[in-house]
């Protein structure tokens, strides 16, 4: 079987899938009788025209970051973990029972000790469905989002209930110790009297996601515990010949992916509202599924996608705010990406395989033809 | 608790159940027939938007249903190009169209209404009207002097929308289908092996695009009531959910008509009782948390799932493209 040179499927497929939801999210803005071009122009200026744009769309990309690697890893063991969401939700509580009832000394402990709960409170909420998975074959899409839903159930109740402060009517924990509080990108990189990223909530957590890519792309690439998930991913029958357990690599893969969900939790429970509230994941895990996809499940292609994301995240809320376009906008650019460059994937491969195995492969002289030409 | 507040839940029951039953019939056809539907919440979504605009606009609840069941249609399309002509994946197409949806209605609301992402009211013609049967009472007070079986008959039977009555009846219809026609019998066995069916000179493409296509009609119609029957107008994430419940009651159902009406049921009275947690409390005579009840559906489908109370075995073929061989 002929394959396409590997830039083009890493670089050329992802493109033009986004050009193509580009091209339609620009109908859409026609139709609702706005400017496409201005509103690429505002977006751009809004997200990356000042560190101002630049410091909420790197927050936004460091949300991307960890749920993008989290749907990223599961997919190299062919599992399909729609579930980031809830584990994010569930990393947020980690995060809270870290922050709020331990006093801590300095800001680098509290980041260790919160990264730790929010991962294993987000491997939790993927281990049952990894279990029921591995064990009695449920089908982990359905029960990921079935956790999703009991995730926020659970979040509502927790909110609601046992983790609100006496006295208080709004859902929400009160505010973490104030050792917990994480140096945004405000304080880290303003010299004097030039203040950069003023009042965004970038912070120290974006360099923990780029950490993460790193870390995952070792673990994928140079690893036996990698090789044998991605063995596991391309054929289950000939991971099994191999001596590979099906159920240890479900269950390690899950674990990983739903605490890479939730150390989401640093970066917008710990590092942004400083405490918990409801519907803090602002479905950043459901982005994740766009993220890894358009990224290709490569630890830097994630990292690229997720940047994008952020983008155009702010870009949407700087065309809302100018604009009549609403920032919902952003969600149907999300769902255009994720059908090109997941659902109809081959749509977009299809005709470019064949303009490259056109190219390649000039027609060979019809032998027949030679011959009745050679007795002529 | 007296026998009218029993009848007042199982009454906003059978109305909550009913767009769940039709997603969830919707859902049967479709997985029946091999194909994955993650999809059905966004399109009730973007049916219930469409039967809401079309309705208000021209005042007309039958076009309003008409327009929901296209731009269902519309999506169905979409999952069929995606899974069946393109052999992608069922699953990330189904959270393309859900997302998709929850985007798409709400830029266009905004544009058109300019209400923050919803329609108007609805009134008049542009809604369903429950329909009361004949010799039913509808004065709440009359009501209570009533005999038990004329209060069953006035509150239960009678004073729905077509909507729910028309739900009701599919139940059968797809049992009847699926089960003692031929075309039923050649949708099932796409769905377990489509290889033979080919085989039997049969279209697989075709099978599984008409399975799409109920699917798409019977969602439009659920998210159609969603805005024109049970709600006077489109509201911005207005089924919260229900699709993916209605995913929970096919699985509940073990991919039956009959299961899935009674699962569906289950699912209303669980969301009717969500609305009066009152009643739970003096009845149990402890608080039963509402969050618990929301959860409870998706807690049931895991259970379930996980193979405790009986063994859930989707359709073989499910979730596959169906590749010729050559």
């Amino acid at each position: 079987m002929q394959k396409m040179p590997a830039w083009a499927e890493v670089i050329l497929v992802p493109l033009i899938s986004l050009i193509l939801a580009a091209f339609i999210s620009a109908l859409v803005i026609l139709a609702i009788g706005e400017n496409p071009w201005e509103a690429l122009k505002l977006m751009v200026q809004g997200a990356l025209g000042s560190t101002y744009g630049w410091g909420y769309t790197l927050y936004y990309a460091t949300n991307f970051v960890f749920t993008g690697l989290a749907v990223a890893i599961a997919i190299h063991a062919r599992l399909f973990n729609i579930g980031g969401e809830g584990q994010a939700m569930l990393g947020g509580v980690g995060v809270a029972l870290v922050c709020l009832y331990m006093p801590w000394p300095h800001w680098t402990l509290a980041l260790v000790a919160a990264s730790l709960g929010a991962a294993l409170a987000g491997a939790a909420w993927a281990a049952i469905p990894a279990f029921l998975q591995a064990k009695r074959g449920s089908h982990i899409v359905i029960t990921t989002i079935m956790f999703n839903f009991i995730a926020a159930a659970l979040l509502n109740y927790l909110l609601v209930g046992p983790m609100k402060p006496t006295g208080s009517m709004e859902p929400a924990t009160t505010t973490f110790q104030p050792g917990t509080h994480l140096p945004t990108f405000q304080e880290m990189f303003s010299f004097g009297d030039q203040v950069l990223f003023r009042g965004t909530p970038a912070n120290v957590s974006f360099f923990v996601a780029i950490a993460a890519c790193v870390a995952l792309w070792a673990l994928i690439w140079r690893t036996r515990l990698g090789y044998e998930i991605r063995a596991f991913g391309h054929s289950e029958p000939a991971a099994k010949y191999a001596g590979i357990n099906p159920t240890r690599i479900i269950m390690i893969t899950m674990l990983i992916s739903g605490g890479l969900a939730g150390m989401m939790a640093i970066n917008n429970v710990m590092g942004e509202a400083e405490r918990l509230v409801l519907n803090a994941t602002e479905g950043a895990g459901f982005i994740g599924i766009a993220v890894a996809l358009m990224g290709r499940s490569h630890p830097f292609g994630v990292f690229l996608a997720a940047i994008l994301f952020g983008f155009l995240y702010q870009g949407g809320a700087e065309l809302a705010f100018w604009t009549t376009i609403p920032r919902e906008l952003i969600v149907v650019i999300q769902a255009l990406v994720i059908l090109f460059t997941g659902a109809l994937d081959q749509m977009v491969r299809g005709p470019l395989e064949r303009v490259f195995f056109a190219m390649r492969r000039p027609p060979k002289p019809d032998p027949r033809k030679v011959r009745t030409e050679a007795t002529e | 608790m007296d026998l009218l507040t029993i009848l007042q839940i199982l009454d906003s029951t059978i109305r909550l159940a009913t767009p769940l039953l039709l997603a969830c019939l919707a859902g049967l056809f479709s997985e029946r027939a091999g194909i994955f539907d993650i999809g059905l919440e966004g399109k009730m979504l973007a049916a219930a938007f469409l039967s809401g605009a079309i309705a208000f606009v021209t005042g007309s609840v039958w076009l309003g249903l008409l327009a929901g069941i296209a731009g269902s249609l519309a999506l169905s399309g979409i999952h069929g190009l995606a899974s069946i002509t393109f052999r992608g994946n069922q699953l990330i197409s189904g959270v393309a169209i859900n997302f998709l949806a929850s985007g798409l209605t709400v830029v266009v609301a905004q544009s058109w209404f300019g209400q923050g992402g919803r329609t108007p009211q609805l009134a008049g013609a542009a809604r369903f009207e429950p329909i009361i049967w004949p010799g039913a009472l509808t004065n709440i007070r009359e009501m209570q002097q009533a005999g038990p079986l004329q209060q069953i008959y006035s509150e239960l039977i009678s004073g729905h929308t077509i909507v729910v009555y028309i739900a009701l009846l599919i139940v059968p219809l797809t049992w009847w289908v699926l089960f003692r026609t031929r075309f039923g019998l050649r949708l099932r066995a796409v769905g377990e092996n489509p290889a033979a069916v080919d085989t039997a000179g049969i279209s697989v493409v075709g099978l599984r695009y008409a399975a799409v296509g109920i699917c798409g009609v019977l969602t439009g119609i659920a998210g159609a009531y969603l805005a024109t029957a049970l709600q006077a107008g489109f509201t911005r994430e207005m089924t919260a959910g229900r699709g993916y419940i209605a995913l929970a009651a096919l699985i509940f159902a073990k991919w039956r008509p009959w299961y899935a009406l009674m699962a569906t049921m289950l699912f209303g009275f669980l969301q009717a009782l969500a609305l009066r947690p009152d009643i739970i409390e003096r009845t149990l005579s402890f608080r039963v948390q509402v969050q618990l009840l929301d959860a409870l559906p998706y807690i049931l489908t895991v259970i379930i799932l996980a193979g405790f109370v009986g063994k859930a075995i989707p359709p073989r073929a499910g979730g596959e493209p169906y590749v010729k061989e050559r």
